[in-house]
């Protein structure tokens, strides 16, 4: 296939969202309604609702968690926007993503100037092992869970391979959950507001206070390998390798490069956007790396005319930790297995790092509303590229960045790159 | 054999009488696990039914303590963990199947590459829809 280019250019001007938590009492629409708030306040020299024409909402869930189908016009309507058409989008945990993509596409058509895109899930509805029996539903129910496979289990079965094929250890892969909690500590939208030292420290105090015997922790990593507190959820992964179960919602304000500069002096450029679709993890070549991730990343770096080396910051797809080191490398930003299993360790994809990865905490600390996830992930790096991101703010001139957003486990890739110019 | 549709519910009738089935591409030879209508490699649209001989090796694995409502129905919990995989058949092609036989409470003891042939258990189904939520099914497994 030929190098394909957008109609016309594209840039998000504005992108908010609500905080991401256990948000009880509080519904998809009402959750989107604080992203749609935050985002509008985002927006530099503001704009008129008036000017919105069309929404785009993924979400996985909404009919299992709130037993609400079509939930996109319901956000349109809370968010006072009837009777902009309003699409519904679900591609599992890669929905936003799939419904930036769609607005982008939108507004490239030349059918729109101005639209809203984003997701929402509120997923704190149902006991856990009904929750964790619908996220499995992202997975091939027919052949997969027919295995007995779990949506971890997955995930765990990848990071067997890896573990086999690189000598990749559970230590690489505590350090990307350790990093990925200090800088979600510092996101004060993220559900997680604690470093694993702060979280272990609270766990001692409750000890304490219970008058039980106190672990004798010597750090981080040794809380880490204490089975009692970090359980084999599915081999090799841990209690501290998954994401949480999240409600939340994120959007973003997409604008036709023509008219981004009314709203905004310095518009975020999409340069670069990929979507591929994998199969089940028996029908891949591998299981070292996500193949539809490899794909994605490929037709987004050739639309931009950039290089993984050329980027500097980038949100991935964290829902286990096996998942960023796999996505670090799908993406070209490290050799495939020792260097990107090592990379979190070594310091190199820390916040202060020369690749900074998932600074907003990524969906391991800063939660994982399913539908909503790749919208958040925009966040980020809209609020980085601004110099928004308050203590999160990177040390280097984030003027070009990446998203990668996946849904389920590889069936959906998204990826996106971002300039400011 | 040759007039069932190529459906799951056929690969599950097989099961019942102890068969492993695929698919078999008529025109480049692939054999499609799972059974599949059409060819996902040349795009062919004509397929046979074949007899997997049922022996492979395990490409990768997890051991699960938190398990689907059906493995948790079966007796499995985070002290009895079970184990599933992707096994390479003969064959070539490849499946997800529980693996029995292995010591699932010590995953650290089970190798890939580990040699492995089909097996049929009865146990309940997995689905949301509650009138075939446990509908006793045939499934394929494999044990090492």
């Amino acid at each position: 296939m030929s190098k394909r280019k957008l109609g016309r250019g594209v840039a998000v001007i504005g992108a908010g969202m609500s905080k991401y938590g256990v948000r009880a009492g509080v519904s998809n629409r009402e959750m989107f309604v604080e992203a749609y708030k935050n985002m509008l306040g985002s927006v530099d020299r503001g704009i008129d609702p008036k000017d919105i024409e069309a929404n785009y909402v993924g979400c996985c869930g909404a009919w299992n968690w709130e037993t609400q189908a079509g939930i996109g016009k319901w956000c349109t309507d809370w968010a006072g926007l009837i009777p902009i058409p309003s699409t519904t989008v679900d591609n599992a945990c890669a929905s936003a993503s799939v419904a930036i993509r769609q607005g982008i596409i939108g507004i490239a058509s030349g059918l729109y100037d101005v639209v809203i895109a984003g997701g929402v899930e509120k997923m704190t509805t149902l006991p856990t092992n009904e929750t964790t029996l619908i996220l499995a539903t992202g997975s091939d129910m027919a052949w997969e869970t027919y295995a007995g496979y779990t949506f971890p289990g997955l995930y765990a079965t990848m990071a067997t391979a890896h573990m086999n094929e690189y000598g990749t250890t559970s230590e690489d892969l505590m350090a990307v959950a350790m990093k990925n909690h200090d800088n979600g500590a510092l996101n004060p939208m993220a559900q997680f507001g604690q470093t694993i030292r702060e979280i272990m420290n609270a766990r001692i105090a409750k000890c304490r206070e219970k008058g039980q015997p106190v672990p004798g922790w010597k750090d981080e990593m040794d809380f880490l390998h204490d089975a009692a507190y970090n359980p084999v959820v599915a081999w090799p992964l841990k209690l501290f390798d998954c994401c949480p179960i999240t409600d939340g919602a994120a959007c973003v304000l997409l604008a036709a490069e023509e008219v981004a500069k009314n709203f905004t002096d310095t518009p975020i450029y999409v340069i670069g956007t990929g979507q591929a679709s994998g199969g089940a993890l028996h029908d891949r070549d591998y299981l070292t790396g996500i193949p539809a991730s490899r794909i994605a990343a490929k037709q987004a770096y050739e639309m931009a005319g950039v290089t993984p080396k050329d980027i500097k910051i980038a949100e991935v797809h964290d829902c286990f930790t096996i998942a960023e080191v796999m996505a670090i490398a799908d993406l070209g930003f490290f050799k495939p297995g020792k260097e990107a299993a090592r990379a979190a360790a070594e310091g190199k994809t820390l916040r202060n790092g020369p690749k900074p990865i998932n600074t907003s905490g990524g969906l391991k600390s800063k939660g994982h509303p399913v539908g909503a996830t790749g919208a958040g992930m925009v966040v980020e790096i809209f609020e980085q590229m601004k110099g928004h991101a308050g203590k999160r703010q990177v040390p280097i001139d984030a003027n070009l960045t990446l998203t990668h957003n996946v849904g389920a486990h590889g069936t959906t890739v998204v990826v996106q790159i971002y300039e400011r110019r | 054999m040759a007039d069932m549709p190529f459906t799951a519910a056929s690969f599950d009738k097989f099961c019942t009488e102890k068969k492993l089935m695929a698919t078999k591409c008529k025109k480049c030879g692939a054999i499609l696990l799972p059974p599949r209508p059409l060819c996902r490699k040349c795009k062919n649209m004509d397929v046979e039914w074949v007899q997997l001989k049922g022996k492979g090796k395990i490409v990768s694995f997890t051991c699960i303590g938190v398990g689907t409502p059906t493995m948790i129905e079966a007796g499995y919990d985070r002290q009895h963990p079970y184990c599933c995989g992707v096994i390479e058949m003969e064959e070539g092609c490849r499946m997800t199947a529980q693996i029995v036989g292995v010591d699932a409470e010590h995953p650290e003891k089970i190798k890939i590459g580990t040699p492995v042939t089909v097996d049929f258990l009865e146990r309940g189904s997995f689905s949301l829809v509650p009138a075939i939520a446990n509908v006793k099914k045939v499934y394929a497994v494999f044990r090492a």
